[in-house]
């Protein structure tokens, strides 16, 4: 970890003005995935701005009937809070599925959207990354090299890496909205659906925030109510990221909603493959993985996918 | 008597011969680490007094800014119970409670925790007058070589309190009702903290003595 | 004490007041408590602590042409940097199969190539990113131990060959010859290898580390630093787990050494965490061809094992046919371990080295051959007991009682009541299986020695012994308050210090048998010390007093200091005999039916380990065996990069072991056997035994729950799902 001088901010807009204005500043929330990369020497700042005292741990109703997360709320706080529960059950689902308990009180809602992939290349910086160092060469698709975790779809020659979130999924499968501001002061509205970025050449941008530009907020629109799932594949049965996760909801008129983790550099949905639902799991999947170009190591997560919707379908 | 060995004793003229010739730019592999290069220096001191209440005595320290509150126990504090396993937020061996909350002291700079009320395992008990948690995990064997046992021991008791707060988990059924504390309640919550021993089944036993415990 | 003959009706232990009995362990309340010191830990030890922080190698093999460290040493608080380029490499210690540090080659990925001292941690670790590197790679290598297991089959002299095999393979009313492969596995200890040495002025060293073995790391010390043994104190009282990745002196010891000498103060140095998977040793990857013949009775007439497993040049690799010629009765067994030459990460001795990959293939191959058969995995096992070692019939075994784990176990866990059709359960989404698989583990023994001191009524006991985990601090001062008639609050044990007797360490299931016999060795010569003195012959130790005759006095009333060393030495008689432990483990699974995800339910093992020196402690040994093979079996996996020749999945997180929630109810149960050929108190070690067979029968039940056959481990989802029904 090399060297840094460190402030505590207490306002949004000054945090971000700060962030553009000093070179190499990074802002540290909750920094269970920021630390553990600054050991690594993948993250360098030299400057850290400590946007805990921000004040945005609240969560709060909105005009349009939905709720405002403020970017500091702790996963375990969002998780827990009841309206989630009771209205975005998915959310929880999909929070409670992640990581530890431990993580999950100090990991903060926007430091989760902005969370890195967890690709062991990226990881290992004696290795070529060009998602670490642009450049440098994808050590994930070379030969031999070890693949079975990571993306499916939506990656490119450059990068396959997958975006590790599953608080995330169930966000997207919501219609989530992202709220900024910018150094200059203004907000911003990022639906979550642009708020990722696909690698193509340049896997070093991950998201759409401009340089300095801090998350203050996440929406959700109004409840939508239906029977709502999030189920989470993996090895073990705890503590690990996803193999491939599916966070479902059904509404009593047949329409639904699909949205995957674990297969792509963000939380994966699009509106044809909700529109095939009623055709079943192999339909969905087929409109969602359509053009996936997985590696023969993960290939089986294309074939799991479909399995683990339709299981979800055929539960009572 | 060999002498003790002597490490001025010679630095390498740099490899002659065949394999400085055939190393070449192309077939040499140069690794400084592949990260992107680093802009900007510090633009304020990189270190910080701060102060912290540990087990319940105020304890005023300056780390370097890079320490974490898991090294600022260990190594500057000497509260050396608090264990470092991965480093990285991986095994929970570094659990200890931040008011009141239990995080991975490892993924927390101390820096950051400036006024704040934080409890490692020595603030829980002592040898000689255990927690009833601690006692339990003796009585039930609930470790073996002891490393992830403070962590686990903190995890446990917050587990029970995670519980009762209504805290819900990846297995908790109706997320409206009130959470029965059931083994597989505690099984998931505690699966941040890894035991390589293997005492998972005997620390479960232990924490369901202690919750059943406190109800009766 | 010799121990030359098998040992007869002992009063002491046979009708003992502490031996056997559920002990808690003595060293519990400083473990819960966090005031156990480990090896990074020791703050008290000594003044002006440095920090070390290591550098690995970026490639798997070739050379190093140029380090540039001048940045490094340039860099705030940096006190030395010693890189590997600057000295001769060191001499190898015992069993260091790679250089640990020094010289140009570079034989494996991680490996130290430099150590960073500084006054802090975060110095440290800051300045060892600013090493420059320039490398020289060598040739692309060859990591494909499936290609190489082809090429080698048949090969050389077969380790062991006795009966026909060819005329089984030809005469049998039913064959079985499949493939089986277990990956590469981590110890993944909790704790990091880590020491504190202090070497400031480069004659005396002292080593506070994290070993299980005392002795060979003292020893190995002074080989790979050119010091008298003498020179060196090694301290290594609590362990944080070491599964046998801490049976060698490591890069830990070495570096802290190094930078120790090179900055004139003690040095501090833990492994990271990335560093533990490709610097440290692991267990090789094995593949395997197993070969079963059997009559139209279920009885096997033939068993062919041969496998191989990589290491690097002069490496032990894991030999997974360790148990093949001793396990089942056959007329004919043919086995042979092909050890293949890899330029990756040391492979050497985890938990159990053989059996525990070995079982993992033949107990798959045992329940294949049962369904073959149309028998009762449970019925196979036992038709293919053996009283005598198959490989050699003249040798009996010392003790061996696999039938009786196998009935009482089948018993217990209510085994006839399974579904024996495949994929035939279903509980909501979950296929419901179950699975069995039998277990094996020699049982080894070593010389022991201790320092029994007897001050005030005060026992101390001073042993090199270990405790990783294993309860060694309980059961050998149950053993010495026993011997000596005290109780446990009399007895003070002080251990892992190689400034005591030489013990057999922790290790290979040898430790209890072996440093228990040791503890009762030094007790007993106390005891004759104590009567000497008191002039008195056959006296009797118990309530804290010494009797003979008329002679009636309180061992606390006995004047000054009286101390007795011994060590127990192991007689030629028990080669007359084939020693080993035996366990039969049941397993119930879950697998869900649209995932295939596996979920254990519910595991039982029956152990047969002579006696039980204290059930709490061996108790906990075998559930960490199971548990550890839970992840063996469904989750632990190395992944190679072939084109590396690393381990890319290298830490925590990539590698999954078990967690809580991977962990069902699990029962023990101990046979109550003795073995009298096996030591004074007829105990044989059970640490090893927990872990043996255990992935099988998980793997058996997840044929069971879903009619799937996987041989290669882990059994993971990806595996299955090809396999497991339409859903809806």
């Amino acid at each position: 970890m090399r060297a840094f001088s460190y402030e505590k901010v207490t306002d949004p807009a000054q945090a971000a003005a700060r962030a553009a204005e000093v070179e190499g500043a990074k802002f540290l929330a909750g920094g269970t995935n920021l630390l553990d990369l600054m050991k690594l020497e993948i993250e360098r700042p030299a400057h850290v701005i400590d946007v805990n005292g921000l004040g945005l741990d609240e969560i709060t109703e909105t005009e349009e009937g939905g709720l405002r997360i403020g970017a500091l709320v702790t996963n375990t706080a969002l998780s827990a809070d009841a309206r989630i529960r009771r209205n975005y059950a998915v959310l929880t689902r999909a929070i409670a599925a992640g990581a530890s308990g431990q993580l999950r009180n100090k990991a903060t809602t926007g430091g989760n959207l902005l969370q890195r992939t967890r690709c062991p290349y990226f990881y290992d910086t004696a290795q070529p990354c060009n998602k670490r160092a642009p450049g440098s060469g994808c050590a994930a698709l070379s030969e031999g090299a070890f693949s079975r975790q990571l993306g499916v779809i939506g990656t490119s020659d450059a990068c396959i890496a997958t975006h590790p979130s599953d608080m995330a999924v169930g966000m997207r499968v919501l219609d989530a909205v992202v709220e900024t501001v910018t150094p200059e002061g203004m907000t911003r509205s990022i639906p979550l659906e642009e708020f990722h970025l696909l690698p193509g050449d340049t896997p070093e941008r991950e998201n759409a925030l401009m340089p300095g530009e801090l998350i203050t907020a996440v929406t959700l629109p109004a409840p939508v109510g239906g029977e709502q799932k999030y189920h989470k594949v993996r090895d073990r049965a705890s503590y690990a990221f996803a193999l491939v996760s599916v966070a479902l909801i059904r509404q009593p008129d047949g329409t639904e909603r699909v949205a995957l983790g674990g297969v792509a550099p963000k939380p994966w949905r699009s509106a044809a493959a909700d529109a095939e639902l009623s055709n079943g799991a192999a339909a969905v999947m087929a409109e969602l993985l359509g053009g996936a170009r997985p590696t023969e190591e993960n290939a089986f997560k294309i074939t799991l996918a479909e399995r683990t919707l339709a299981a979800m379908l055929a539960e009572e | 008597m060999s002498p003790p060995i002597e490490f001025e004793l010679r630095r390498r003229t740099l490899l002659a011969g065949s394999a400085a010739i055939a190393m070449s730019a192309a077939s040499g592999q140069r690794s400084a680490a592949q990260t992107v290069t680093p802009t900007g220096t510090p633009v304020g001191p990189e270190s910080t007094a701060v102060t912290l209440t540990v087990n319940g005595e105020e304890r005023e320290l300056t780390v370097d800014n890079r320490t974490t509150l898991l090294d600022a126990l260990r190594e500057q504090l000497k509260l050396t119970g608090t264990k470092k396993g991965c480093d990285h937020g991986q095994c929970g061996a570094c659990t200890c409670t931040v008011n009141g909350q239990r995080i991975n002291s490892c993924l927390s700079l101390a820096v950051m925790h400036d006024g704040d009320e934080v409890k490692t395992i020595e603030g829980i008990g002592t040898p000689e007058q255990m927690d009833p948690m601690q006692a339990a995990f003796v009585e039930n064997d609930g470790f073996q070589c002891g490393y992830c046992t403070p962590g686990q021991i903190t995890s446990a008791k917050s587990v029970i309190e995670e519980i009762r707060a209504g805290i819900p988990s990846h297995v908790t059924g109706n997320l409206t009702a009130e959470i029965a504390l059931t083994d597989a309640e505690i099984r998931e919550r505690m699966s941040g903290n890894i035991c390589r021993c293997g005492a998972y089944a005997n620390i479960l036993a232990a924490i369901t003595q202690v919750a059943e415990g406190d109800e009766a | 004490m010799k121990f030359d003959k098998a040992a007869g009706e002992n009063t002491l232990f046979d009708n003992a007041e502490f031996v056997g009995r559920p002990t808690h362990r003595i060293d519990g309340p400083l473990k819960v408590t966090g005031t156990a010191p480990y090896a990074y830990e020791r703050h008290d030890v000594v003044e002006g602590q440095l920090y070390g922080y290591p550098l690995g190698s970026a490639i798997s093999h070739g050379l190093i042409v140029s380090m540039d460290a001048e940045a490094a040493r340039n860099a705030p608080g940096v006190r030395a940097v010693v890189t590997t380029l600057e000295i001769d490499p060191l001499e190898k210690g015992m069993n260091n199969v790679a250089r640990l540090f020094g010289g140009a080659e570079v034989q494996h990925y991680h490996q130290a190539i430099a150590v960073v001292v500084a006054d802090s941690f975060e110095q440290a670790r800051a300045a060892a990113s600013l090493i420059e590197v320039e490398y020289e790679k060598g040739d692309p290598a060859d990591y494909d131990l499936g290609a190489a297991f082809e090429r080698l089959q048949g090969s050389g002299e077969m380790d062991t060959d006795t009966g026909d095999v060819e005329a089984a393979f030809s005469s049998a009313a039913a064959l079985l010859d499949e493939m089986y492969h277990t990956p590469s596995q981590s110890h993944m200890a909790m704790e990091p290898h880590a020491s504190i040495v202090d070497w400031s002025d480069g004659d005396q060293m002292t080593v506070w580390t994290s070993n299980q073995m005392i002795n060979w790391n003292h020893g190995s010390l002074a080989t790979t630093f050119g010091l008298d043994e003498d020179k060196i104190r090694v301290e290594s009282p609590y362990i944080g787990g070491g599964f046998g990745g801490k049976l060698w002196l490591r890069a830990d010891a070495v570096l802290a050494a190094l930078g120790s000498r090179a900055a004139g103060a003690p040095v501090k140095l833990a492994l990271p965490r990335p560093f533990i998977m490709n610097n440290t040793t692991h267990r090789s990857e094995t593949v395997q061809r197993i070969r079963l013949a059997a009559g139209e009775d279920g009885k096997l007439t033939g068993i062919w094992h041969e496998a191989a497993s990589h290491a690097l040049p002069d490496g032990r690799g894991e030999d997974a046919t360790a148990q093949t010629p001793f396990f089942y009765a056959s007329d004919s067994i043919r086995a042979k371990h092909h050890i293949v030459t890899m330029s990756l990460p040391e492979s050497a001795d985890m938990r159990a080295p053989g059996e525990a990959a070995g079982l993992m293939a033949l107990e798959v191959a045992m329940d294949e051959m049962a369904e073959k058969l149309g028998m009762d995995p449970v019925e196979f096992r036992k038709v293919n007991d053996t009283q005598v070692n198959p490989s050699n019939p003249e040798q009996e075994f010392s003790d061996r009682n696999f039938v009786e784990c196998l009935d009482r176990g089948a018993e217990a866990f209510r085994w006839t009541d399974r579904n024996t059709a495949p994929g035939a359960t279903r509980d909501g989404q979950w296929l419901v299986g179950h699975g069995v698989a039998g277990a094996y583990r020699g049982a080894l023994v070593l010389p022991s020695g201790s320092r029994a001191l007897l001050e005030g009524g005060k026992l101390v006991i001073e042993t090199d012994m270990t405790d990783i985990g294993t309860g060694s601090y309980t059961i050998l001062a149950q053993t010495a308050a026993e011997t000596m008639g005290l109780t446990l609050d009399d007895v003070e044990m002080r251990m892992g210090n190689s400034a005591y007797p030489v013990s057999s360490g922790s290790g290979g299931q040898f430790g209890a048998a072996s440093s228990s016999a040791g503890v009762y060795a030094a007790c007993m010569a106390l005891r004759e010390r104590i009567a000497e003195q008191l002039g008195v012959e056959e006296a009797e130790f118990r309530d804290g007093r010494v009797i003979a005759g008329d002679t009636d006095r309180a061992l606390s009333e006995l004047e000054g200091q009286i101390d007795a060393v011994d060590s127990i030495e192991w007689g030629d008689f028990q080669s007359e005999y084939q020693m080993a432990t035996f366990g039969a483990h049941f397993v119930e699974v879950g697998v869900h039916a649209g995932t295939g995800e596996t979920r254990v339910r519910r595991m039982l093992a029956v152990c047969d380990s002579g006696r039980i020196l204290n059930p709490i402690t061996a108790r906990s040994q075998v559930i960490g065996g199971m548990t550890m093979a839970v992840g063996a079996a469904l989750s632990e996996d190395m992944a190679l990069d072939s084109g590396r020749g690393m381990f890319a999945n290298h830490d925590l997180a990539g590698y999954e072991v078990a967690v809580h929630a991977d962990i069902p109810e699990q029962e023990v149960i101990f046979i109550d056997t003795l073995d009298p050929v096996a030591s004074p108190l007829k105990a044989k070690g059970v640490g090893e035994l927990g872990v043996c067979g255990v992935a099988a029968a998980v793997a058996n039940a997840v044929y069971n729950a879903t009619g799937v056959r996987v041989r290669e481990y882990p059994v993971t989802l990806d595996k299955l799902i090809g396999g497991l029904p339409a859903i809806g």
